[in-house]
This record gives C-alpha cells, sequence and structure tokens, in this order.
C-alpha cells in the first residue's frame, strides 16, 4: 500500500514576561534554589486565588497575530484536572474549547522539493506550567522524589497545528521556523534544551488509495530539533512496519528515548487520563477589545519574512543569503550589525555564513554567545583590506579569534604575525621556489597559466602566509615569463 | 464585668469613652469561653497569646491619642475555612490538620488593620460541606439554645460563638446557606453578601462560584459594621466587583415605607413546620405596618435548586479538593508503595464521609460523557434561576422568605440522611445560585424555645437595602430578646 505520512505538533513556549501568569513571582528561574521562586498562588495553597498578568495576553496575542490567526474577542479559561505532584492545585488552568486565537497559519519552505507549504496553526492559547519532579537516582528505581515548584506558574503559550505535516523533516523546518518567528517576536527564547520551547507530536499514515486516517500515536519529550526528526521518523518507521505486518496500531502516548534512539508506549487510550475540563470560576472570561488587538498588532516587530525582503533589498544579497542570515533573530541582528560597519556586504555575509557559522557549529555555540563580536570580524576585514594580513593569514587569525576572544590586532601584536613588506625578501623567496620546482616551470612554458598558482601557494606555504599573493603573483609570472 | 453580654457597637461605644480598655474586653471574652466553650465546643483553636498581644497595642496607641479603630479591640471568632497567617487552619478536617497559612486572607488583613482581634477559630463542616456541623473531624458544635440540637452549619462554630457570647462578632462563609441557616439556628444575625462583594482571597474554596465570606453577628448594626471593613474590591481576587462600597450604618438609619415586598409562594409548600411559617406571617405583618407593600411572588425554578446545587457545587469542589494529595501539607500517609497508594490511602483517610461523597459525586458530573448532561444542564438551570430573581426584582425591592423549614433539629438527627439534610438548605441555596445577597434574623421563637430565622432578600450588590429593612424589623417587631442559658445536659437532667 502507498502511504501518506500525517504529522502534527503541539509546541508549548514560555512566555518571557517579568512576571508568572497568575502571581507577581520572577519568571526568572533557571538555577535557582528549589522552591525559592515561589508564593502562596504558585504554589496552590488553599485560599489563593490567580490573577492573570496582563502582559501574558498581550505576547500570546503578539504570538497569534503573527501566526495569522483569528483572535477570539472572549475566551475562557479551563481547569485541566489531573493528579500530579509537579502540579499543586491537581488541576492546570488552561483554556480548552474557546482558545485565544485559532485558525492561523504559517508557511514554510521545503528545500528538498522546492515547495513552499502553508501549515495550518488550528489554535494558540494560554496556560500555565508545571513545577518539575527531580527523582532520587533513576525513575524507575528511585527510593524518593522531590519537587521543586520554582517552574509552576510560567506563563505558556500553546501552538497547536493541523495535522498537515508530511514528513519528519518537514516538521523539523516547521519548528525551526517558529521558533526563529517566537525569538524575532521576544516572546520566547526559543531554547528547547532549558525546556522554554517544548514540542509534542502526533503521528499517523494514511492509506492513500482508501484515504483512511491511520491511527495516531502522541510522541513526548523531544528535546532538540534533531530529537524531533529522530523520534518521528522512528515512529513512522515503526507504525509502517506494523501496518506492513497487518498488526493493528494502538493509540497511545509514547516516549522518546534519546540514549536508546526508540519511543517508549508511556500509557495507552484506555489509561489516558479524563481532564475533566471545566470553566475556571476563580477568573472571569477573557476579553480582548478591538482596540488592544490593533494596539498589539501596531506593536509586532519586523517578522523573518519581511526582514529577508529587506536584506536583500538594502543590502543586495543573494536571497540564499538572506535566507539564512534570518534564520534566527540573532544571526540576523549579528549580520546587520557587522554590515553596518562594513562596505561590501556581501563580504560580510561570506564571513558569517562560512567560517564563523562553521565554527560555532563544530563547537555548538550558539551566534548569541560568538566569541568574535561583529565588532572584531569587521575589524580583521579592514585589516586585510590593508594588507595587514593575507587571506590565507585571516582564516589563522580567525580561528585564534574564536578560540580566544581576541581581536585580530592584537592577535597580530602579540604573535609577531604580519605581512612580508619587505618585496626584496619576497622576490628571493620567489626565486628560491621557482628553482625548487622545475616541473611547474615547465608545465607553464607548455602554456598551462595555471602551474602559476601552485608556485603562489609554494611560496605561501613557506612564509606561512605572510606574504602578499597578488605580489608574488604577479612576481612569478613576470620572471616566467623572462625564463620563457 | 459582663462585657461579652454587649454587642459590638455598644463596646466600642465604651472603648471610646475610655470606660473599657481592649485588654478588658479580650479578658473577658477569654473568661467567658473558658466558662462556656466546654459545652458549646465553638472553637477550634484560640488565639490567646497573640489577641492579648495585640489588644495591649490596641490600648497604647490609643492612650497616646490616636483616633480609635472602627472595630478596636473587638473579638472577632473567624471560620477555619479562612486563612490566618501562622494559625493552624484546617476546614475542619484531618487532611488540613496542622497546616498554618504562610499568609492571611484578604478580610483577616482588613479586620485587623480596622482593630478587631482575631480570638480564635470556629468549628465547622469539614470544608463547609454540611448544615450542622457534625461533618467536622473534630467532633460537633452545640447548639447554645439546646445542646442537644445542632447549630446548623457549616458556620456552626461561628454562629453558636456569637450567640453564646464568646465572640461579638465572627465570620462565616455561605456556599449554600453556610452563614444564614446556622444564623437562624442560634437565634443571631448572619449575611451572605453579593457574590463578589466581599474579596474571597484566602478563604479556602468548596466552590468557587457559589463561596462567599459573609458576617455573623448579634444585630443589624453590628453586621453593618462588619460589612463597612470587609466589603470592597480586591486585586487578589479576579471575581471580587469593582464598585464603590456604601456606608452600610447610615443606610440603616432610613426607613422602609412603601418598600416592596415579594414572597416566593414556592417556599410556603410541603416541608416547612408550621410554626416557621407562623413566624414568617408575624413578621409580614410588621412590615406592613412599617409600610411595606407585600405580594405573592412565583420562582418557578425553585424546586431544580436543588439538584443544581448540588452538580455544580460538587463538581467545582471535586477539582478544589483535588489539592489535598498529601504531597505539600497537611495529612500524608506513611509507608506507601508508590505514588498511586499515597494519593488514594492519604485521601481515603483525610477526608470524612461527607468530603468523599460530593468529591465523588462532582468528579462523576465532569466526567467525559457525562459533563453535558450533569455539569452543563446544571450551568443553564442555574441560569433560570438567576433569571427567576431578576424577574421578581423587577417588582421588588425584596424577598422575604424563612431561612430554614425548620429550627434546628437535634444532633444525629439527620446525619445518617443526607438526603433530608440537605432541604434544610433550600431556601438559601437558590440565593447562592443566583449569586445575590440575603439575610437571616430572627423572627421569633418556637415552643421549644428555638429561634426561628427570617431571610431578606435583596437584588445584587443592594445589600444596604436588605441591612435597612432587616435593621427596621429588629427595631419593631417587638419580639422578646431572649437569650440562650446554656446548661450542660447533666444539668438539664439534674433539673428534671
Amino acid at each position: 500500500m502507498s502511504e501518506e505520512i500525517v504529522i502534527g505538533l503541539e509546541v508549548h513556549i514560555q512566555l518571557m514576561t517579568k512576571s508568572k501568569i497568575f502571581c507577581q513571582c520572577s519568571t526568572d528561574y533557571i538555577g535557582k534554589k528549589p522552591n525559592t521562586n515561589v508564593c502562596p498562588v504558585c504554589l496552590g495553597l488553599p485560599g489563593s486565588l490567580p490573577v492573570l498578568n496582563k502582559k501574558v495576553l498581550e505576547f500570546a496575542i503578539r504570538t497569534a497575530l503573527a501566526l495569522n490567526c483569528k483572535i477570539n474577542r472572549a475566551s475562557i479559561f479551563h481547569r485541566k484536572n489531573y493528579f500530579y505532584p509537579d502540579l499543586p492545585k491537581a488541576y492546570q488552568i488552561s483554556q480548552y474549547d474557546s482558545p485565544l486565537g485559532v485558525n492561523g497559519y504559517m508557511e514554510i519552505f521545503i528545500p528538498e522539493s522546492d515547495e513552499k507549504r502553508k501549515i495550518g496553526i488550528t489554535r494558540v492559547h494560554i496556560e500555565e506550567d508545571a513545577g518539575k519532579l527531580i527523582h532520587e537516582g533513576d525513575i524507575a528505581t528511585s527510593s524518593y522524589s522531590l519537587v521543586d515548584y520554582n517552574r509552576c506558574g510560567i506563563p505558556l503559550a500553546e501552538i497547536v497545528t493541523e495535522p498537515e505535516l508530511r514528513s519528519p523533516e518537514e516538521a523539523r523546518i516547521f519548528l525551526i521556523k517558529l521558533r526563529n518567528l517566537v525569538q524575532h517576536l521576544e516572546v520566547c527564547d526559543g531554547n528547547m534544551e532549558e525546556g522554554s520551547l517544548r514540542c509534542d507530536a502526533n503521528v499517523s499514515v494514511r492509506d492513500i488509495q482508501t484515504g483512511n486516517l491511520g491511527t495516531k500515536t502522541e510522541i513526548k519529550n523531544m528535546n532538540s530539533f534533531r530529537a524531533v526528526k529522530k523520534a518521528l521518523q522512528f515512529e513512522v518507521d515503526r507504525q509502517k512496519e506494523l501496518l506492513a505486518e497487518g498488526v493493528k496500531i494502538v493509540q497511545e502516548t509514547r516516549h522518546w528515548d534519546e540514549s536508546k534512539n526508540i519511543t517508549l508506549s508511556m500509557r495507552s487510550k484506555e489509561e489516558a487520563h479524563d481532564y475533566r475540563y471545566f470553566p475556571e470560576p476563580d477568573l472571569l472570561p477573557l476579553r480582548v477589545s478591538q482596540e488592544m488587538i490593533e494596539e498589539v498588532r501596531k506593536t509586532l516587530p519586523e517578522l523573518p519574512e519581511v526582514r529577508k525582503e529587506r536584506f536583500i533589498k538594502i543590502y543586495n544579497i543573494p536571497e540564499y543569503d538572506a535566507e539564512i542570515l534570518t534564520s534566527s533573530k540573532a544571526l540576523g541582528d549579528y549580520y546587520e550589525k557587522a554590515a553596518s560597519l562594513y562596505p561590501d556586504k556581501k563580504v560580510v555575509s561570506n564571513w558569517i555564513m562560512g567560517e564563523l557559522m562553521r565554527f560555532l557549529k563544530e563547537e555548538k555555540i550558539e551566534i548569541e554567545d560568538s566569541p568574535i563580536s561583529p565588532e572584531n570580524l569587521i575589524e580583521m576585514l579592514k585589516l586585510m583590506d590593508e594588507r595587514i594580513i593575507s587571506g590565507k593569514m585571516a582564516k589563522d587569525i580567525f580561528e585564534t579569534m574564536f578560540k580566544t576572544g581576541k581581536g585580530a590586532r592584537q592577535i597580530i601584536k602579540e604573535s609577531g604575525v604580519t605581512q612580508i613588506t619587505d618585496e626584496n625578501e619576497l622576490i628571493k623567496i620567489v626565486d628560491k621556489i621557482i628553482k625548487e620546482n622545475p616541473k611547474s616551470v615547465e608545465d607553464f612554458n607548455q602554456g598551462k597559466e595555471k602551474a602559476i598558482n601552485y608556485l603562489v601557494g609554494q611560496v605561501m606555504r613557506s612564509t606561512k602566509g605572510r606574504a602578499k599573493p597578488d605580489f608574488v603573483f604577479e612576481a612569478i609570472k613576470q620572471r616566467m615569463k623572462k625564463i620563457r | 464585668m459582663t462585657l461579652h453580654k454587649l454587642s459590638a457597637h455598644d463596646v466600642i461605644d465604651l472603648f471610646k469613652k475610655k470606660k473599657v480598655t481592649a485588654y478588658e474586653i479580650i479578658q473577658d471574652i477569654y473568661d467567658r469561653i473558658d466558662k462556656v466553650d466546654g459545652l458549646v465546643k465553638a472553637f477550634l483553636i484560640l488565639n490567646r497569646e497573640d489577641a492579648f498581644k495585640q489588644a495591649k497595642e490596641i490600648d497604647i496607641k490609643f492612650k497616646n491619642g490616636e483616633e480609635p479603630l472602627p472595630l478596636a479591640g473587638i473579638a472577632v471568632a473567624i471560620k477555619d475555612i479562612i486563612a490566618t497567617k501562622k494559625i493552624e487552619t484546617t476546614c475542619g478536617s484531618k487532611i488540613l490538620k496542622g497546616f498554618r497559612p504562610p499568609y492571611n486572607a484578604t478580610v483577616i488583613d482588613k479586620l485587623r488593620e480596622a482593630g478587631a482581634i482575631i480570638i480564635g477559630k470556629t468549628n465547622m463542616d469539614e470544608f463547609a460541606m454540611g448544615s450542622s456541623t457534625e461533618n467536622s473531624a473534630f467532633g460537633p458544635t452545640k447548639n447554645p439554645w439546646d445542646l442537644e440540637r445542632v447549630p446548623g452549619g457549616s458556620s456552626g462554630g461561628s454562629a453558636a460563638a456569637v450567640a453564646a457570647d464568646e465572640a461579638f462578632i465572627a465570620l462565616g462563609t455561605d456556599t449554600g446557606g453556610s452563614v444564614r441557616q446556622p444564623a437562624s439556628f442560634c437565634g443571631v444575625v448572619g449575611l451572605k453578601p453579593t457574590y463578589g462583594r466581599v474579596s474571597r482571597y484566602g478563604l479556602i474554596a468548596y466552590a468557587s462560584s457559589l463561596d462567599q465570606i459573609g458576617p455573623i453577628t448579634k444585630d443589624v448594626v453590628d453586621c453593618a459594621l462588619t460589612m463597612n471593613i470587609i466589603a470592597g474590591h480586591d486585586n487578589k481576587d479576579s471575581t471580587s466587583a469593582d464598585l464603590e462600597v456604601p456606608d452600610y450604618l447610615s443606610s440603616c438609619q432610613e426607613g422602609i415605607e412603601n418598600i416592596k415586598i415579594g414572597v416566593p409562594k414556592e417556599y410556603f409548600v410541603k416541608g416547612i413546620d408550621i410554626e416557621v411559617k407562623d413566624a414568617i406571617n408575624k413578621a409580614l405583618r410588621v412590615f406592613e405596618e412599617l409600610g411595606a407593600k407585600i405580594e405573592e411572588v412565583s420562582l418557578p425554578h425553585t424546586e431544580y435548586s436543588l439538584p443544581t446545587y448540588y452538580l455544580i457545587a460538587t463538581a467545582e469542589a471535586s477539582s478544589n479538593l483535588a489539592r489535598y494529595d498529601g504531597v505539600q501539607y497537611g495529612y500524608r500517609v506513611e509507608d506507601c508503595k508508590d505514588l498511586s497508594s499515597m494519593y488514594e490511602r492519604t485521601r481515603s483517610e483525610g477526608f470524612g464521609k461527607e468530603v468523599k461523597r460530593r468529591i465523588m459525586l462532582g468528579t462523576y458530573a465532569l466526567s467525559s460523557g457525562y459533563y453535558d448532561a450533569y455539569y452543563l444542564k446544571a450551568q443553564k438551570v442555574r441560569t433560570l434561576i438567576r433569571e427567576d430573581f431578576s424577574k421578581a426584582f423587577n417588582k421588588y425591592d425584596i424577598l422575604v422568605t424563612p431561612t430554614s423549614p425548620t429550627p434546628a433539629f437535634k444532633l444525629n438527627e439527620k446525619i445518617a440522611d443526607p438526603l433530608t439534610m440537605y432541604l434544610s438548605d433550600i431556601y438559601t441555596i437558590p440565593v447562592n445560585l443566583a449569586g445575590i445577597p440575603a439575610i437571616s434574623l430572627n423572627c421569633g421563637y418556637n415552643k421549644n424555645n428555638l429561634p426561628i430565622g427570617l431571610q431578606i432578600i435583596g437584588k445584587p450588590f443592594k445589600e444596604e437595602t436588605i441591612l435597612r429593612v432587616a435593621y427596621n424589623f429588629e427595631q419593631n417587631c417587638e419580639i422578646e430578646k431572649r437569650r440562650p442559658e446554656i446548661s450542660s445536659i447533666k444539668d438539664k437532667e439534674n433539673a428534671e
């Protein structure tokens, strides 16, 4: 049978408001001593009551608008009831049948098929985060667990897509794009490892002939973009294999085990919670005025698509460059800072997309934490223009800059590595190299102009890159012509 | 001195005239408690040390020439469902034994700022679920008028404390009649404010959309006095109304000529005690003499109030009480093999019978597949009940009914039969469902010398109207002012 993969995502983003969703505690909880970033409200102490932080509403509206959602003028908070020690009230205040935003979409580009796809956004709603359990040793064998409530009440926006993603790679692309969007909106820092952006997925396989949807499974615990792709691929393969063997898929929640690279069953549909949703009586229905929506719309920052077009237009760089440079807010900011300091915008783009991104990727460093600042990058480019360093030297210096965080000028000063500007000295070296490479001279004489390049390379090598390449090139050319 | 017999406003007058000190007031109250509370059992915990400390501070400030606070030195008893900082707050439940909140309810802060002194926490039906205070995990409170009878509930401890002169003012909470019914059983005044009039912050939730804190006092003036302190918007309670609060004391002073009173006919059918009915009819004649116009009115959906209440209240309770899981505070069973057995055993052992009954009922009503038929349907009926009242209020200023179909019943008389017990709130529950204010005050006694309560129901946020009507009644009803003679059962037997 020919099948189609059907994936829908549920993404939770922690909103970067200053205080929590229903109390005045700080949202700056990471790294704090357990249970110090709490109050009676977020601890759910008896008698405490929630009061909605208006900033949370604003951030959520901003997110929903950027995802082209319709904002419901009246929406309701519901209680989602279930028992777990990290949930101090034993219910989560969330939204259910009347969420804040509905019927949106986000466009993604799939390089494999070179097509643009519109992925529907079913809903965007507001809810509170839970605390964290810390198990003694391993979860299965631990004799006790501790609860840290510091995260309780961190505001979340839940973004649910239509089941319109057709491959694990599409899911990954969607998620990266979504992260980029919320970063641009400055509503979420998008850090998957720290859990400020979390993703669950519903996966099923559809029989194309009959059009029948397969039974879906829900995949949880995917903590990176890579994990999302790997986990979904595993799950798709698992389902396809089962179907091929004629085994029925069980509707269940499955957990991605990163160390074993498999998904494992957590609970089946029969064991699934009945959350007993009902309207939260402690909060009034949420009313959003048209004025408020327009007010928020006005404050929407430049979104990645628009930024990309602007880069192409004002920096005159290719679409490919602009696409990559606007793929994260921080990268775009880096480029803009650097480009503002240097006349040739394409050179800046080349260095960032080439050397800088290669080093960052190798060292697993985010652009925000780049040891080379835009100012330092431009300083190095200017040293090249002034012919104080060669292109070859620049690459070495760049590496040192990356490793030490120092500026190019300082590195040169400390190592004494500068270009050999004494032309007599250079000519001596050129002569020596020509003498040592009769084969190249012969090639040149037989019309192979490229042989010069080899000789230039040899000079550069013997001077450890300190020679001026164009001077060397000209010098060799003249000598060779003389010989010929 | 017999200060404890006086009303709060009389004691405040004496204090302002420097005839008594706050310390003397508190001393007298604790002497009274020591004398009678062994029989009445209104209190679960006393706040003696802190109360005397506060009294001394108030006296010093007053001596130093500071203006006297509106409730300076007034001993106030608090239902044990209202959070008091560092003072154990149990909701009458084993599951919260030992729980000391790290914060005060908004009403507690307001009372203390007004100079009131919290003397202790009063007994109640566990989590306010009950009509007799027999559902307390710490034993029942007795009715000061007859120690073999219940004080009503769930704020039975608060009503009994005021009736027995163990406090001038008490706070209760009213979800389905829990302030008014015990007030009527104990012959005192009890007000349930409009939903949203008094902050619920720190009121430990039973049914969030119905719960309100209300005063229980010796007379209507004290009720108005207390409302002046506790009413008003609170930033910490999203459901509290951001409306101006009138001066309830001055509104009491006006007359009630031409006021239009509706008497709902559905409240005088089967189940009503004949002596209660007579007492209400007598009261209506008093209103007539004062110039009020009285007519019969129909509230056609009255009969659905009880089932509607027992779906909505229990549904909310099932969620509100889910947090008592043994994890963070309160009771926890030791030696559990896993998490689910910790939850199961803690909650099985920590909650009493009635609480478990209501949690199960509410959980069922919210379950998938039943939600529409029960919870949602109940919400729709609630709207109809609310509309009954708003239609009646198009024509009438207030409605007058009995507070409860019977006077105080005997201990153990109804505890085994929940449905019969539930019926004792049949006249008070519709008011909570509609979210409107109502007051209960004494309108006479039956042949066994048990008080009978009159309920005056008002328009939303028109507490001043029902207080004014109640005050006019109180001043003109010519009902003999009796006081309970608190005697032990043993004394009674000896007398016979």
